[in-house]
């Protein structure tokens, strides 16, 4: 019999990465990731974990003991948010040319300055670039479910890549939302133990992210792309294997009534279930509209945007941050250069929502939609549109 | 004999380009570096060694009559050993095409 638990998010991720019985956890507290690490701590010290808990000085030196925990062999756990994730930036950047196998929550909140708690993506595109896999979770059942497939994602012998799972920070991490928990022993068998083919031993020593001269950086960097690009069948592979496990199946583009719709909304993060409701009341005003969400950020899910979205006349992209002074929206920007080759391709609206933890609501995504159908037919001297904004 | 860095393919490298044998920096010709040389009178040479010392690279070493000279294979061109030999044996000279 499936049991649904009500439990805070942040508790319920942590208690995901019990079930996926870390060696190692090194990581420092910062709103609203803290409860994710507060917990964790709290298992390691009741002894209801049997991992080294790394109470370490900053972000910049939780990442760096999980480059020596990987490294070692360990499988490694971090979290963090924004300018946690900021100063860590440096270090995030080593893990993945270096293929050690980290996972990372980021609890996803605004970038200062000014100084803001509250939920936005900013924090998650400062990271787009380090060649990390990034799944993008929506509720805190994704968190559970991705946490663990994280994991198994990282670890595969054809991966060998941090995966970061992101959720928004209050909007998920504080949260009571119904949670099932995958058993114990299905975990163990769907998660076998972590073995990183070269590890830190000093019977057979190697020395990890060295010196290239320009001879030899640029087959380093290809053989790192190669390496992402390639991850994501596998990523499709474990998702499948988790469905069989687990009942629950993941796409890196999940769709919403969206096909053969001719508006479609596209999503990332917690706003995707008001627009879901959004697209509800207007299917059932009778308009033609359907909702893509994007769960997997990183690789890119080229093919299956491009197909999902086939036969849309019109594709609003939601985006929670800013590229200043440059497209607008990041999302938009990849979702327009996805298409840029194609014959056939929506009209691209990009939207800016949401930013510092503002809600976005219902009726507002019926009012975004409404002016996007506008924009779409009359054009917009506009590179993007921010919602919500006074004048 | 494993392949140079500048033979390598992408396909050669391990995981995470991991170095697994010792001795790689060995391999790396920063003598490429060098836009001067040193070049020596070995008539005036007490060697001292002074100049091996000073030598950031480390790559002035004894030759087989005993005066000190810099492997070109790593000698960057500094100009260091010839700053501080007091007996003025080196001399930087402009490498040329």
């Amino acid at each position: 019999m499936v049991t649904r638990v009500g439990i805070e998010v942040s508790i319920a991720l942590a208690d995901a990465v019990k079930l996926a019985n870390p060696d190692v956890v090194a990581a420092y507290p910062i709103t609203p990731q803290t409860h994710i690490v507060e917990h964790l701590a709290e298992l390691v010290a009741n002894g209801e974990l049997d991992a080294e808990y790394i109470p370490v000085e900053s972000e910049h030196s939780a990442m760096s003991a999980c480059l020596g925990s990987a490294a070692a062999g360990a499988r490694t756990f971090t979290a963090t948010a924004s300018q946690g994730l900021a100063l860590m930036n440096e270090v995030v950047y080593v893990a993945a040319p270096m293929r050690l196998p980290i996972v990372m929550a980021v609890a996803n909140r605004a970038l200062s300055a000014p100084l803001s708690i509250w939920c936005d993506h900013s924090d998650m595109m400062s990271v787009r670039d380090t060649g990390w896999i990034q799944i993008i979770a929506e509720n805190g059942q994704q968190c559970v479910d991705n946490i663990i497939c994280a994991f198994r994602i990282a670890e595969d012998r054809r991966v060998l890549l941090p995966v970061m799972v992101h959720l928004d920070g209050f909007n998920l991490t504080h949260v009571i939302e119904p949670i099932i928990f995958p058993e114990q022993e299905k975990v163990d068998k769907f998660l076998p133990r972590n073995r990183f083919p070269l590890p830190l031993n000093p019977d057979k020593p190697v020395a990890m992210g060295d010196f290239a001269p320009p001879v030899i950086f640029t087959e380093t960097k290809w053989a790192h792309e190669v390496a992402i690009r390639n991850s994501q069948k596998v990523v499709h592979e474990i998702w499948n294997e988790y469905h069989t496990a687990f009942g629950r199946q993941y796409h890196p583009v999940e769709k919403y009534h969206s096909d053969s719709a001719k508006v479609l909304i596209m999503t990332m993060g917690a706003v995707g279930e008001t627009a879901s409701v959004a697209i509800d009341e207007m299917r059932a005003e009778g308009m033609d509209i359907g909702q893509i969400r994007l769960r997997l950020w990183r690789p890119f899910p080229f093919k299956e945007l491009r197909e999902a979205a086939k036969d849309a006349d019109i594709l609003i992209v939601m985006d929670r941050s800013i590229s200043y002074g440059g497209p607008g929206g990041p999302v938009a920007s990849e979702v327009k250069s996805a298409f840029y080759s194609q014959a056939k391709k929506p009209k691209i609206v990009s939207y800016v929502i949401s930013l510092g933890g503002r809600d976005t609501t219902v009726s507002d995504f019926k009012g975004i939609v409404k002016k996007s159908i506008e924009i779409a037919e009359k054009g917009s001297r506009n590179e993007y549109e921010i919602y919500g904004v006074r004048e | 004999m494993a392949k140079s860095e500048g033979e390598m393919t992408w396909k050669d490298l391990e995981i995470g380009a991991i170095v697994v044998a010792p001795g790689s920096a060995r391999q790396y010709e920063s003598g490429t570096w060098r836009s001067q040389r040193p070049t020596y009178d070995f008539t005036r040479c007490i060697k001292c060694g002074l100049c091996a010392l000073y030598c950031p690279e480390g790559c002035i070493n004894q030759n087989e009559d005993g005066y000190f000279e810099a492997d070109l294979f790593y000698c960057k061109g500094c100009g260091v050993c010839a700053r501080e030999c007091w007996p003025r044996v080196i001399k930087m000279v402009e490498e040329v095409e």
